[in-house]
């Protein structure tokens, strides 16, 4: 039977791309929740056997009580950790990933679970860090062009003249063209 | 010394102060100490960090020590407490709801019939299982009659969800740090029924601990963390130094609350002196029997064995003795 899987992750996205991956693998989804709503009642209801949630989530410690909880339906709820597989639960916790499971779950069966939600985290992660990167760098150009607006009207001279000149500037400087645009920016402001 | 800094871990509470105060104030720099503090949501995690070894150490609620080296919660491990870190702080809140039944004064013996007429289960929340605050609440509960296991129900609700857990009438009380009492009660939700030193008056509430092999294999970075650590809690504990652990405790990066709030909070704290930082295992014994008296532990056996292979005062005299601190 597939097992029944419930994600907890503040970032609609990933939860949502992970929630895919899930179920691409032949795994149930059954509940998908930000951290806050009632979880206790949903993984009452829900039945789930593998519950995914996101380590930066303080709910975590509402999951650690139930094991007491979920004792009044026979099932209760466990942290994933067991002996031998301690690599397993380091590498997940470091890429922001915790599981718990309904107690006596195979750790085999819940070791590929583990491994979709380390791998949609990690690429989460890598895409944000370069749509920070792309965004970092639109930024940047959108300065260097004001910059170069300045440098035309007060030198009145051509666009590529005064790219030349910031670009000779930052290079005596050793500082980067935004850096430069920036200085620009600033002492035109100044200047009036 | 290590090359590396060493990553300690703090919850956001007003006694995390002494982590973020020996950053601040340069105490861990003294000590030729590099420390990276790491904020984290929750105590899980806390606990999963320094057991996995992706924390070297950090800051704990008293009993997780020994939750862990007793296998009572869900991971276990080898941690050792070396120095207390706080006591004072938590305190019991009940609703006004509950307090109006109860004809307006707080009587532990009128909890029970004021319980009584409730549609559902009387509920109280704490932070962590197995937590002191788990503990000070089935106090307060047995105290006015309720057997917590059978006509009471307890569960975990983040600190910062205990108001408006309360204010929608999810939970009829709760112990917590503050500030999240003095919210409450200034909000007109509840009001503090019990401190901690009504509950357990000279008892440690957070400790720093570490596992117990990277205590073996390094004692300097220890006694070192510890001397640092000790300098910041003593200096935390001059009462002109108070509005300025306040202000650098309510940071964004810190706690992130009103300094004011934070002020408060710290009233009600000690961070200085023999108890609350000797790790004497007379304190974890205390708290074993309450998860005996509870029936969470079974056995009577090696208590105080476990008790003092975990509480490590000798850890602690190795610094306080060489750094001229209280000792007893």
């Amino acid at each position: 039977m597939s097992l029944r899987v419930i994600v907890i992750d503040g970032e609609p996205d990933r939860a949502a791309a992970l929630t895919e991956a899930l179920r691409v693998q032949g795994y149930t989804v059954v509940g998908r929740f930000a951290p806050g709503d009632d979880l206790r009642r949903h993984v009452v209801d829900l039945n789930a056997d593998i519950i995914v949630v996101d380590v930066d989530s303080p709910d975590r410690d509402v999951l650690e009580s139930m094991r007491d909880v979920s004792l009044e339906q026979g099932r209760p709820v466990v942290m994933f950790a067991q002996d031998g597989n301690a690599e397993t639960i380091r590498a997940a916790i470091a890429s922001g990933v915790a599981a718990y499971v309904v107690d006596g779950l195979r750790p085999e069966r819940v070791k590929p679970v583990l491994d979709v939600a380390v791998a949609r985290f990690a690429q989460f992660r890598a895409l944000r860090s370069e749509l920070d990167k792309a965004r970092a760098s639109l930024a940047e150009r959108k300065l260097i062009e004001r910059a170069k607006g300045i440098v035309m009207r007060r030198r009145g001279c051509d666009e590529e003249s005064a790219y030349r000149m910031m670009r000779r500037m930052a290079m005596d400087q050793k500082a980067r063209l935004a850096d430069i645009a920036n200085r620009i920016i600033d002492a035109d402001e100044l200047l009036g | 010394m290590a090359k590396d800094a060493l990553k300690l871990g703090f919850v956001p509470l007003c006694d995390s102060a002494p982590l973020i105060i020996a950053r601040e104030r340069g105490f861990f720099a003294e000590q030729g100490v590099p420390v990276e503090l790491s904020r984290e949501p929750s105590w899980s995690n806390i606990r999963d960090k320094l057991a996995f070894g992706l924390l070297d150490a950090a800051q704990m609620l008293a009993t997780m020590p020994l939750v862990a080296g007793l296998g009572l919660g869900n991971v276990q491990a080898a941690f050792v407490v070396p120095m207390g870190l706080s006591c004072g702080g938590a305190a019991i809140t009940l609703s006004a709801a509950m307090l109006d039944r109860m004809g307006g004064g707080f009587r532990a013996r009128d909890l029970a019939p004021a319980l009584a007429g409730l549609e559902r289960k009387p509920t109280f929340a704490m932070v962590f299982p197995f937590s002191p605050h788990e503990y000070d609440l089935r106090w307060g509960l047995a105290e006015g009659g309720l057997d917590p296991d059978t006509e009471g129900r307890l569960v975990v609700v983040p600190p910062p969800q205990m108001v408006s857990r309360l204010a929608a009438g999810d939970i009829d009380g709760y112990c917590v740090g503050d500030p999240w009492n003095s919210l409450a009660h200034q909000l007109g939700l509840g009001r503090i029924v019990a401190t901690a030193a009504d509950i357990r008056p000279g008892r440690i509430g957070k400790v720093v601990a570490v596992r117990r092999d990277w205590a073996d294999d390094n004692p300097e970075l220890l006694d070192a963390l510890l001397r640092a650590l000790l300098a910041a809690c003593s200096w935390i504990d001059r009462p002109e130094n108070r509005p300025e652990v306040a202000a650098i405790l309510a940071r964004p990066d810190y706690l992130n609350v009103p300094a004011a709030a934070v002020r408060a909070g710290l009233e009600a704290i000690r961070f200085y002196g023999d108890m609350p930082n000797r790790p004497d295992p007379a304190q974890a014994l205390w708290y074993i029997e309450q998860m005996t008296r509870w029936r969470h532990l079974a056995g009577q056996a090696e208590r105080s064995a476990v008790a003092a292979t975990i509480y490590r005062s000798d850890l602690w005299r190795r610094v306080a003795g060489t750094a001229n601190l209280p000792i007893k």
